[in-house]
């Protein structure tokens, strides 16, 4: 849509009647804010989106959006927006997740859904904390976090949102930032256009619980040196000066300041969204302190989405036999015979 | 009791017999299933009445030649109705000594052992545990034991084709199929038939194992080892079309049957698990109507998509064993909650844990009535044989969608692999299955509100993307009436107490519970089944009377809610014996005493088979004579 037609829908339009409970100052307020915008944007009816959640603090969002909705069950959004999107009618789907959701108990869904391709957009509020259920550490906790449950510091290694949607073969991964509303709206918005499965791992604050654990990449004043915004086709720079960047070295990429060492902005990589899944791989491993975390569209490629090949093969089914078959046939299968009046057999 | 009537064209006498049973049994690689299969087909066509039972070993090959590799495949065929593959067996069909080890104990003194000679080697004699052979040990002189060198006689039917070695020896089944064929009279036609179509790409195969069909047959009638053939007359059946079904089928179609009755289409989420998957593998076949079928990632998101597809204004469904229904029984809980349609099958197998996954057991009643957290009433329906499985899908899918709920179909092992004659019905004779999406908000000011009851208690089913009606579900207690997120202790009383009223309900819209063998007075006994059960109860209730004892049987096809006239039935009893038999430790049993609060007392056996019809004769006789004896 042009800047200047004015635009059919408005924030308004997509908030429900209900009182937003998230606790003052959660990230979660500026992704729901984010999302109605984008929703204004896109300039499709409310009544045209579903969004499905599973149980967390994020996964109260589809109680606060004016459209069709669904909290579910821990972990299995992902599963039950499966079944809802490859099923007429065809939604505009949302998934709201989070760390705990998607990435432990509902882990399996996530990567076979994202294997499949299914249409819809997940966001998957990462907080590296669970917050329902009043701090516990998560599996995006680092080593050594000290919670309710691991007061001797967490013995468990992270796991990595975006290498595991990589890892699945998803055809849209990004990541995002809570409080870098500008960046939000924008690859939220990219991944609601994407056709197919889009993740997009939301760096959200949880105040009461993780108060700062991504501070890195939030706080304004340091996160241009921590976070790289990459965008396709251009040079990974990051910095203030915008004048670090990455440079691959071997099979490694690796952070440098341009103008040192004899270091060219030619030496920097450009990012190519449509690489092969390796390359990205490596982007989404580079994780702070040791190097700057990129954010942005990591990977946005084109396949056939899971829902259009379950319909497809449906309709091609059905014009295999030049319509829908008989009913009265199916019942009859390939072999009858018949008993007449008097109980007696005669044959086919 | 036997006629003789010599007709043979070999000269050899035909004994009449009122009904027989078969069982083929050899290594799972033997192709018994198939073997069963065929004459199973021959024998409905000729025109009698079936009931046949497979027996699959839990290994999927388990090393050759050994007890647990047997497969085997039981029916009984019969001049009149019958319900039952048969307690003892009157001919075995055993491929190798393991087929004899394993089911031996089944037939009946004087029964017929026809046995495939060249498969008694000494290493697989040494693999069944016998020192000797007991084909020639006289180990077997109370049975009418034929040896028949099965694979040699193959190899010599298809010589002329070319046809050697492996390839040769694999048509042996066809053989004994054939000697068994000629045996019980039974007709060629169908399994050439059969032979024709599946090997149709292979004119080799289709030629060597139609050679070796016909030779089985004619050694029958030209060799000395059999002295006679038996004939079981026809059946007399209610007029019209008939085919075999097996439960899983039956059920696949009954959904097919209820999406096109209901105009809504059909989405089946499922993982694979035995006894289950068949229905899987049917329901993939029927794209062709609209049919959606989803193998997940795991049984919980197989019913989470089914979910999902339901929330879109599909008929959602899913089905599994009692292990994936452990898994899916949360998602049951949300369905609860957001009183949606959803269609759940448990096939039943032995438990607990993996427990006999081949094998046939009811113990998982409870589980569907009460495996969940919370109070989460759903119906349950249980189908009492292969052919009722069509049926009860279709009212199954009525329940569901009339009263916005999810519904259980508790099937069983034995249903699901059993196949029996059914007489199909008309498309035509069928009721539409009425449903209503709701396009304009229900309450003042453009409101929508969900859970507004309409006389069902039932809610209204608003279809996504239908402008207006915008709602959120979800499993968090709702408000009346809004479905607002509610935590008021009111409101939680009031709506746990509306969804069991709700399932209550049901009982004004399914069928009264009928009575067999009912006396004016009430009998002395009252047996009442459920499930896979239903032919061994009715056919123990007619020896039962035919002993001289006054015995009446219900068997319940709705468990929850139970049958409007069931208190009724029940207090005609009361005082009088009433039996439970279930293959389970009294699950129905105790639901049963604890909603009527009548004597009624278990006959139980939880062993991965079928009741033997003997057992519940030998168990209300012994009881009524007891009784007898003491007055
Ligand atoms: S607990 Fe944390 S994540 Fe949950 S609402 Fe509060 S601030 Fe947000």
């Amino acid at each position: 849509m042009s800047a200047t037609e004015s635009p059919k829908y408005t924030v308004k339009d997509f908030a429900s009647d209900q009182d937003v409970r998230w606790c003052p100052g959660c990230g979660d307020y500026s992704v729901l804010a984010a999302v109605k915008k984008v929703l204004v944007n896109l300039g499709i009816a409310p009544e045209q989106y579903a969004f499905i959640s599973g149980i967390g603090c994020s996964s109260r969002f589809p109680y606060y959006m004016n459209t069709y909705g669904m909290h579910s069950i821990h972990g299995r959004a992902l599963a039950v927006a499966t079944g809802f999107k490859v099923a007429p009618p065809d939604m505009q789907t949302v998934v709201i997740t989070g760390d705990g959701d998607a990435l432990s108990i509902g882990g399996n869904h996530t990567i076979h859904a994202l294997r499949r391709n299914v249409d819809f957009t997940v966001l998957l509020f990462n907080n590296e904390i669970y917050g329902l259920t009043k701090g516990q550490y998560s599996p995006t906790s680092p080593i050594g976090k000290k919670t309710k449950s691991s007061p001797y510091g967490s013995l468990d290694q992270p796991l990595n949102p975006l290498a595991i949607a990589l890892a699945a073969e998803a055809s849209f991964v990004a990541r995002t930032v809570d409080m870098h509303p500008k960046h939000l709206q924008e690859t939220i918005e990219r991944a609601m256009r994407h056709k197919g499965s889009s993740f997009v791992e939301i760096y959200q604050n949880c105040n009461i619980f993780n108060d700062g654990a991504m501070a890195h990449a939030q706080d304004r004043k340091v996160r241009a040196d921590n976070v790289v915004e990459i965008k396709h086709g251009e040079p990974m720079v990051y910095g203030k000066e915008l004048n670090k960047g990455l440079m691959r070295k071997g099979r490694d990429v690796i952070p440098v300041t341009i103008g040192e060492n004899g270091v060219t902005m030619d030496d920097i990589v450009r990012h190519d969204e449509h690489a092969p899944v390796g390359i990205h791989a490596q982007l989404a491993r580079l994780k702070y302190p040791a190097f700057p975390e990129p954010i942005g569209v990591i990977r946005a490629v084109e396949r056939p989405t899971y829902n259009d090949l379950v319909n497809d093969q449906v309709a091609d089914a059905i014009e295999a036999r030049g319509g829908r078959p008989d009913l009265q046939q199916l019942l009859n299968g390939n072999s009858t015979w018949e008993v007449n009046e008097q109980g007696e057999t005669i044959g086919r | 009791m036997p006629l003789e009537t010599p007709v043979d064209p070999s000269g050899k006498p035909i004994t009449d017999v009122p009904n027989a049973t078969i069982r083929f049994a050899g290594d799972s690689g033997d192709g018994m299933q198939l073997t069963g299969v065929q004459f199973t087909n021959s024998s409905a066509i000729f025109g009698n009445d079936v009931s046949t039972m497979p027996d699959f070993p839990a290994e999927i090959r388990a090393p050759a030649g050994t007890v647990y590799g047997v497969s085997g495949f039981q029916l009984q065929f019969s001049s009149s109705d019958i319900y039952t593959p048969g307690d003892e067996v009157d001919t075995l069909v055993a491929m190798n000594p393991a087929a004899l080890k394993v089911n031996l104990s089944d037939l009946r003194p004087g029964g017929i052992i026809i046995a495939n000679e060249d498969g008694f080697t000494p290493q697989n004699l040494k693999l069944a545990g016998y020192e000797e052979n007991p084909l020639t040990d006289g180990s077997l002189d109370k049975y009418r034991v034929h040896p028949i060198p099965m694979t040699q006689a193959s190899l010599r039917a298809v010589e002329e084709l070319g046809v050697i070695g492996k390839d040769a020896a694999r048509c042996k089944n066809f053989f004994a199929l054939g000697v068994v064929c000629w045996l019980y009279g039974r007709p060629l036609t169908p399994i050439l038939t059969f032979i024709q179509n599946k090997f149709a790409k292979n004119e080799t195969i289709r030629e060597a194992n139609t050679k070796v069909l016909k030779a089985g047959f004619y050694l029958g009638e030209t060799q000395e080892l059999f002295d006679r053939s038996y004939r079981v007359p026809k059946a007399k059946l209610p007029p019209g079309t008939y085919r075999e079904i097996h439960g899983n089928e039956a059920i696949a179609l009954g959904l097919v049957a209820a999406s096109e009755l209901s105009n809504k289409s059909l989405f089946y989420g499922s993982y694979p698990i035995t006894p289950a998957s068949d229905i899987l593998h049917e329901l993939a076949k029927h794209k062709a109507f609209g049919v959606q079928t989803f193998q997940a990632e795991d049984e919980i998101a197989a019913i989470c998509a089914a979910l999902g597809a339901s929330f879109g204004g599909a008929i959602g469904m899913t089905a599994s064993a009692g292990p994936g229904i452990a898994l899916k029984s949360e998602a049951m809980g949300l369905a609860v909650m957001m009183e949606l349609p959803l269609i759940v099958v448990n096939v039943q197998r032995g438990g607990p844990s993996t427990g006999l996954p081949t094998k046939v057991e009811q113990a998982d009643l409870m589980q569907v009535m009460y495996g969940r957290n919370g109070e989460c009433p759903i119906p349950v329906l249980a189908p009492r044989s292969a052919a009722d499985c069509f049926d009860m899908a279709i009212m199954a899918t009525r329940i569901a969608l009339r009263y916005m709920t999810p519904v259980v179909i508790l099937s069983d092992g034995f249903i699901a692999n059993s196949a029996e004659p059914w007489l199909i019905p008309s498309v035509s004779d069928m009721e539409p299955i009425k449903v209503e999406h709701p396009q304009e908000p229900n309450g003042e000011d453009d409101e929508f509100l969900p859970y507004l009851r309409d006389e069902n208690l039932s809610r209204p089913w608003a279809l996504p993307g239908t402008p207006k009606l915008m709602h959120r579900l979800g499993g968090l207690e709702k408000k009346d009436v809004t479905g607002a997120v509610n935590y008021e202790p009111a409101n939680h009383q009031k709506m746990v107490n509306m969804r069991q009223a709700k399932v209550n309900k049901i009982a004004e819209f399914v069928p009264e519970q009928t009575i067999y063998n009912e006396t004016d007075e009430a009998a002395d006994v009252l047996l009442i089944g459920w499930g896979g059960t239903y032919g061994a109860i009715r056919e123990a209730n007619r020896l039962l009377i035919e002993m001289g004892h006054k015995v009446s049987n219900i068997h319940i096809r709705y468990i929850h809610p139970f049958p409007r006239n069931l208190g009724e039935i029940l207090e005609r009893y009361r005082g009088k014996h009433i039996i439970v038999p279930e293959l389970n430790n009294g699950q129905l049993l105790r639901l049963i005493r604890a909603e009527y609060l009548v004597n009624a007392r278990g006959l139980n056996k939880v062993q991965g088979k079928p009741f033997m019809v003997s057992e519940i004769v030998e168990f209300v006789d012994n009881l009524l004579t007891k009784e007898k004896k003491n007055a």
